[in-house]
């Protein structure tokens, strides 16, 4: 894993410079000759993709704050107001709900793309580790925001949520009025979510930086799960992955950009453009589809508790992935039966994300059941037990080898720029 | 590979199959051909102002149009008046101000910043009036209201970009009285709606044939008003629609150029090391 190249100042004002604060030796150790695996293929282009939405996301999201009024009575036309009076307020604020969908579109590829090729498998446990810990604030970052436009879903969504925590025996109630500011959701309630909606952000690209800190020590996984060898197997990060990068993420944009040019309300739900009634409660209470296959887990469950807990535990169980998983060969591509059930699990995934938007009723239930058995069992059972039994496929000897399948003989290593 | 399809078609059938027998379907609301629906969809004017003219002469009696300014009236990618035309909309609507110097508050003619007034001093007094339902707020009713698309038509939907649930059944609504089938059990002052969830709704069938006069010679029918206002309310509810659709597809067309460009850039400097490994 050595690197391509070291900084070397040249303006005399740079070389000042890193000898005081060497950031422009660190940016370029990190972004610039960092050795990247020349055989990453397009599904590695989601991490730098999910920088760029946490930066759109909180872009957007201050700009929003500066026209947005926290209070019961006048969150919903605020919105409105942003909709209708702000100058490209309405660009803003379709771009940045549209954007926590897109935000979460790609963290699902990401993360199945690190369960796919193994990417949790030492020693990048604490990488993973950091990531799960990301997922879960965005979440809680997510349902908070969705809380912020206070139609009837923000607040129904607010309370059904909220409500969770009184299944705990005995602290439960307390819990809830502790989180509520008040013994129902009210105007404390939408004040704090405003305020943590504000923060949480910030404490994402905390956890990034660490994340992509972990990255750097472990260096990049890789379609075929061997480690670089040599720099025959890497090339620099510019302008190899950087353009590779920019080219997908502009793709990305397009998909981004259909939803918010065209369909901006599809990803939302209609009952949100109905101000918030304590008084009455909507037909289905739907939270946003990115939480569908967790609710639906929820619900599968008849006793309340072990709803909660099983909704918890099928987040939580992702930070035992290293652990639960005994192969010792990483990528899919060398797994045969383990592919499979990565899709059988992907497909389980969802099925529940389909059942969760459906009323908890008669066959949706049963199904809602079997599909939860499922998803512990891939976890629990049927990654430990592969592990032991899978005969897997002879992986190459190094990343060039997979790549060079004509085994052309290897002559000069990979140009490298700088 | 066999067995990998055996497992999905499993999963699918659990997921889709099992559920089908608990799906008990209402009627879902027939499609209308709008002139705003599609990437390049914009607003009939002339629509939109007859649609006015049906909110001005039925709908406004009972429902409130609060978000919308007068101003609004004559702004760009809407019904397309004037703004002499819109000033003279607002002055024949009597305003509540104040309070002034002594005061009190007093009443005066509307002006183009003024928004829509509410035809009710508060919502208690609205029910009141009207047997204990609430007409609601139509500033953004087109987009509050939807019906079920159900599998696998909401994932066409995102391609076809269809998006107009709201205002087909707002128009279905308008046409689905009728008489209440046998043996159903209407509560009394609720009348029998085919299109509203539980088919008792509150208001009574607000449209009749030749109730607003048209003077371009558009059919006056229930039908023509139902989507005549219903496309206003779009309107209220999306007023920079042709604004966006229109930075869309710069911004599409942008982005495609710039893709392409991206991937031969991308193609140039990946070819010294496809070439030389």
């Amino acid at each position: 894993m050595s690197g391509h190249s070291t900084y070397q100042p040249q303006h005399p004002f740079m070389k000042w410079m890193e000898r005081r604060l060497p950031i422009a030796g660190l940016v370029y150790s990190s972004f610039i000759a960092y050795p990247t695996p020349r055989n990453l293929n397009y599904w590695w282009t989601f991490g730098g993709i999910l920088t760029v939405m946490l930066a759109a996301q909180i872009i957007t999201g201050v700009v929003l704050a500066m026209h947005y009024t926290p209070h019961v009575d006048f969150a919903f036309n605020s919105i409105e107001g942003i909709m209708r009076d702000v100058n490209y307020g309405r660009l803003l604020r379709y771009l940045h709900s549209n954007g926590a969908s897109m935000f979460f579109i790609a963290v699902y590829v990401h993360i199945a793309r690190g369960m796919y090729y193994g990417s949790y498998k030492e020693p990048r446990e604490v990488l993973w580790i950091l990531g799960v810990i990301i997922y879960l604030l965005m979440m809680a970052t997510g349902f908070m925001g969705y809380v912020l436009p206070w139609g009837q879903m923000s607040y129904w969504g607010a309370v059904v949520i909220t409500n969770l925590f009184s299944a705990f025996p005995g602290v439960g109630e307390a819990i809830v009025t502790w989180l509520w500011g008040g013994f129902a959701v009210g105007n404390p309630t939408l004040n704090r979510f405003f305020s943590l909606h504000y923060l949480l952000p910030f404490v994402i690209a905390g956890v990034v930086v660490l994340h992509v800190w972990a990255l750097h020590v472990v260096g990049q996984n890789n379609p075929t799960g061997v480690e670089p060898k040599t720099d025959k197997d890497t090339v620099a990060f510019t302008p190899y992955a950087t353009v590779k990068d920019a080219f997908f993420l502009i793709c990305f944009f397009l998909l981004y950009g259909w939803f918010v040019f065209y369909i901006p309300n599809y990803l939302g739900h209609a009952d949100n453009y109905i101000p918030a009634n304590p008084a009455v409660t909507p037909a289905h209470i739907v939270p946003e589809w990115y939480y569908l296959p967790f609710y639906a887990i929820l619900r599968a469950i008849p006793d309340k508790l072990m709803g909660v807990l099983a909704l918890g535990g099928s987040i939580l169980i992702l930070a035992f992935l290293p652990w639960l998983d005994t192969s010792k060969v990483r990528s899919a591509r060398y797994r045969p039966l383990y592919r499979q059930f990565f899709w059988i699990f992907i497909a389980t995934v969802v099925g529940l994300g389909y059942l969760g938007s459906k009323p908890p009723e008669g066959g949706y239930v049963i199904a809602a059941r079997i599909l939860t058995i499922y998803y512990f069992a891939h976890f629990l059972i049927v990654l430990p037990l592969l592990g032991l039994f899978e005969k897997t496929k002879p992986l190459p000897n190094s990343i060039s080898e997979s790549v060079l399948k004509d085994g052309e003989p290897i002559g000069a290593s990979a140009p490298a720029k700088g | 590979m066999k067995m990998q399809k055996l497992a999905l078609a499993i999963v699918l059938a659990v997921g889709f199959a099992l559920p089908a027998q608990a799906a008990g379907e209402t009627e879902h609301p027939p499609r209308v051909k709008w002139s705003f629906a599609g990437p390049f969809g914009l607003y009939d004017r002339a629509q939109l102002q007859r649609g006015f003219k049906v909110y001005r002469e039925v709908c406004q009696a009972c429902h409130s149009l609060s978000l919308l300014s007068f101003r609004n009236l004559a702004e760009p990618g809407g019904p397309g008046f004037t703004e002499a035309q819109a000033r003279v909309i607002a002055e024949e609507y009597r305003v509540q101000d104040g309070p002034n110097d002594a005061g009190e508050m007093f009443e005066r003619p509307g002006r183009l910043a003024d928004r829509f007034p509410k035809p009710f001093p508060n919502d208690n007094a609205a029910r009141a009036a009207n047997g204990g339902a609430l007409p609601p707020d139509m500033s953004v009713i087109a987009k509050a209201r939807t019906y079920e698309r159900g599998f696998p038509w909401f994932l066409f939907d995102i391609v076809t970009q269809f998006q107009e649930q709201g205002p087909d059944y707002i128009v279905a609504l308008m046409n689905g009285y009728e008489d209440p089938p046998q043996g159903f059990q209407l509560p009394p002052g609720s009348h029998y709606n085919k299109y509203f969830p539980g088919h008792a709704i509150g208001m009574p069938k607000p449209l009749s044939d030749g109730q607003v006069t048209y003077d371009d010679g558009a059919p006056q029918t229930v039908d023509q008003y139902a989507k005549d206002v219903t496309a206003f309310l779009m309107w209220a509810a999306e007023p920079h629609m042709e604004a966006r659709k229109r930075i869309g597809f710069q911004v599409m067309i942008f982005l495609l150029v710039f893709a392409g460009l991206m991937y031969f850039t991308k193609k140039k400097v990946w070819a010294d090391v496809h070439a030389h490994p």
